[in-house]
């Protein structure tokens, strides 16, 4: 790794104050988790880190306007094992579950890993692709097994974290703070796709500072799952994932939210399956109408053909679990 | 350069590292505890995890100044001079270990597990463990080592738990 300065703040606007206007020179440093494997890789050198991991106003777990708000440098692990949230947005605590390891969640921050950057392995191998400024993206006629599916282009990544489906379903909002300045932003429009930007997966300028997310109760009469599909048994990022929260009534149901990870460079909604479900019986045949529905207008590669046929399955079995 | 005092096994210990250092570096270069291993160096492997207020930990994940002010706990910090932790020695008892590379990292996993949960299932333990990879033994022989010191009563934790 190569030196930088570290700062540690103990307020959020002394935080601010030493953030700057360009990417990447100076950078918020929460758990550490990818932010620290990118500096070893030399994808980051940034002069100067600022630990926000310990400041008082970005902690916690707190009941909020119908529903819950949740610091950005909260642990994944106190999220996964806190009472309300699995009380109130159970489907947030089943997807910070399964994220890395027991020790990966006692290190990494929600804050993170909704900012965390792609795992595509051209990336972190520092080929000069969109995401570090070039004009190509080397997946297309490479190695490509691992890509999106979905929303593809020019770059094509998958996002790689598990609550940010989870958050998506359940209609969050984030608040950024920019120079003492909050605003909320609705999640589905934090995240950015490569059309938008094909370097970035959000919104953040470099001055800016995620600190809270704001977690709506699930509505009464709903029920939630998380399904993540992984090559091995234990932890690994998603080959594809889904949040699906269904809310019925005397049967029928009445809303639902199916959210996708691990197959488009942001948390894909899947709208066609949404609006196959609601007014129906949720059962197999709707199920599986919903399956197919989700990967209405897939795209895949040369390699991740797959990816289809396993996302639709598991949509179908993470909606009939609901049933 | 930057100043870091934590309490390490129980002794609050100052050292002088430039940033960059990891905590797995500071304990292995600057205080000389060696039992904490480098595997991967990225957070795959679990050889580096040591106990941070409480809680289980990559130290290769983190900088030796994220550990400022906090307190620490090593494979070093279980044994006392006449006596192994229980963990330790039922791990030895059962031939849980064949190269024991992995074995301090497992072992630093099985604490914070037994000291939040005395009575783990074995599908608790198994999760707990799903962050340290062993390339030699079937996991099963730890497992049944956990066991026997949860049924003991034994996962007592050590002098500068918290
Ligand atoms: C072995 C391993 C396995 C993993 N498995 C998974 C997995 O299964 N699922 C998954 O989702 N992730 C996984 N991850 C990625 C993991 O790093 C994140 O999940 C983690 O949550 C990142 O949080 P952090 O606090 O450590 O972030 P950091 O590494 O500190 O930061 C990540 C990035 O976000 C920025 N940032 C952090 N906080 C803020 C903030 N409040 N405002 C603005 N910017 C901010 C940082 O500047 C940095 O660019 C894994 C990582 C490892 C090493
Ligand atoms: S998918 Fe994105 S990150 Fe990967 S090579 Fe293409 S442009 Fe780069
Ligand atoms: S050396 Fe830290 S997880 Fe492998
Ligand atoms: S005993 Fe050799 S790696 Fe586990």
């Amino acid at each position: 790794m190569h030196n930088f300065a570290y700062i540690r703040p103990t307020t959020l606007r002394d935080a601010a104050a030493q953030l700057g206007k360009e990417h990447g020179k100076v950078m918020l440093l929460a758990g550490g988790t990818d932010l620290l494997g990118e500096m070893k890789d030399d994808l980051r050198v940034p002069e100067k880190l600022v630990a926000i991991r310990q400041l008082r106003e970005l902690q916690g777990i707190r009941p909020g306007r119908g529903g819950l708000r949740i610091g950005a440098a909260t642990l994944l692990s106190d999220i996964a094992e806190s009472a309300p949230v699995r009380e109130q947005a159970p489907l947030l605590a089943m997807a910070a579950e399964t994220v890395g390891t027991p020790q990966i969640r006692n290190m990494a921050t929600i804050g993170g890993n909704l900012c965390q950057r792609p795992r595509c392995w051209y990336y972190r191998n520092n080929y000069p692709c969109f995401k570090h400024g070039g004009s190509v993206c080397y997946s297309v006629t490479g190695e490509n097994e691992y890509h999106a599916i979905l929303e593809g282009g020019p770059s094509y990544i998958v996002h790689p974290s598990d609550t940010a489906p989870a958050l998506v379903a359940l209609g969050a909002t984030v608040r950024i703070s920019t120079g003492g300045r909050e605003r909320g932003v609705p999640i589905e429009k934090f995240f950015v796709g490569p059309r938008q930007d094909p370097a970035r997966e959000n919104i953040l300028q470099p001055n800016e500072i995620l600190t809270e997310i704001e977690v709506p109760s699930a509505p009464a009469g709903s029920k939630a799952v998380y399904v993540k599909e992984m090559v091995r048994e234990v932890w690994d990022f998603a080959l594809c994932s889904v949040a699906a929260m269904v809310t019925t009534s005397g049967g029928i149901v009445g809303d639902a939210r199916i959210v996708l990870g691990g197959v488009a460079p942001f948390p894909y909604r899947a709208l066609k399956a949404e609006a196959v479900l609601k007014g129906r019986r949720l059962d197999e045949a709707a199920a599986a109408a919903a399956g197919a529905a989700a990967v209405d207008g897939a795209r895949p590669l040369s390699k991740n053909a797959y990816k289809v046929p396993l996302t639709q399955a598991v949509v179908t079995r993470a909606l009939l679990s609901l049933a | 350069m930057a100043t870091v005092t934590l309490t390490l096994n129980g002794d609050v210990r100052t050292a002088s590292v430039p940033p960059e250092t990891t905590l797995l570096r500071l304990l292995r270069e600057e205080f000389g505890l060696t039992g904490s291993k480098l595997g991967c160096d990225v957070g795959d492997c679990g050889a580096c995890t040591v106990i941070v207020d409480g809680k289980s930990v990559n130290s290769c994940l983190m900088l030796a100044v994220q550990a400022d002010g906090r307190d620490v706990v090593t494979i070093e910090g279980l044994a006392t001079m006449s006596r192994l932790h229980p963990l330790q020695q039922l791990f030895e008892d059962k031939g849980s270990l064949q190269c024991g590379f992995c074995g301090p990292g497992v072992i630093m996993s099985a604490k914070a597990l037994l000291d939040e949960n005395p009575d783990p299932s074995e599908q608790e333990i198994r999760d707990a463990l799903a962050g340290n990879l062993c390339r030699c033994t079937g996991y099963s022989k730890m497992i049944e080592a956990i066991q026997a010191v949860a049924r003991d009563g034994r996962g007592e934790p050590a002098k500068s738990a918290v």
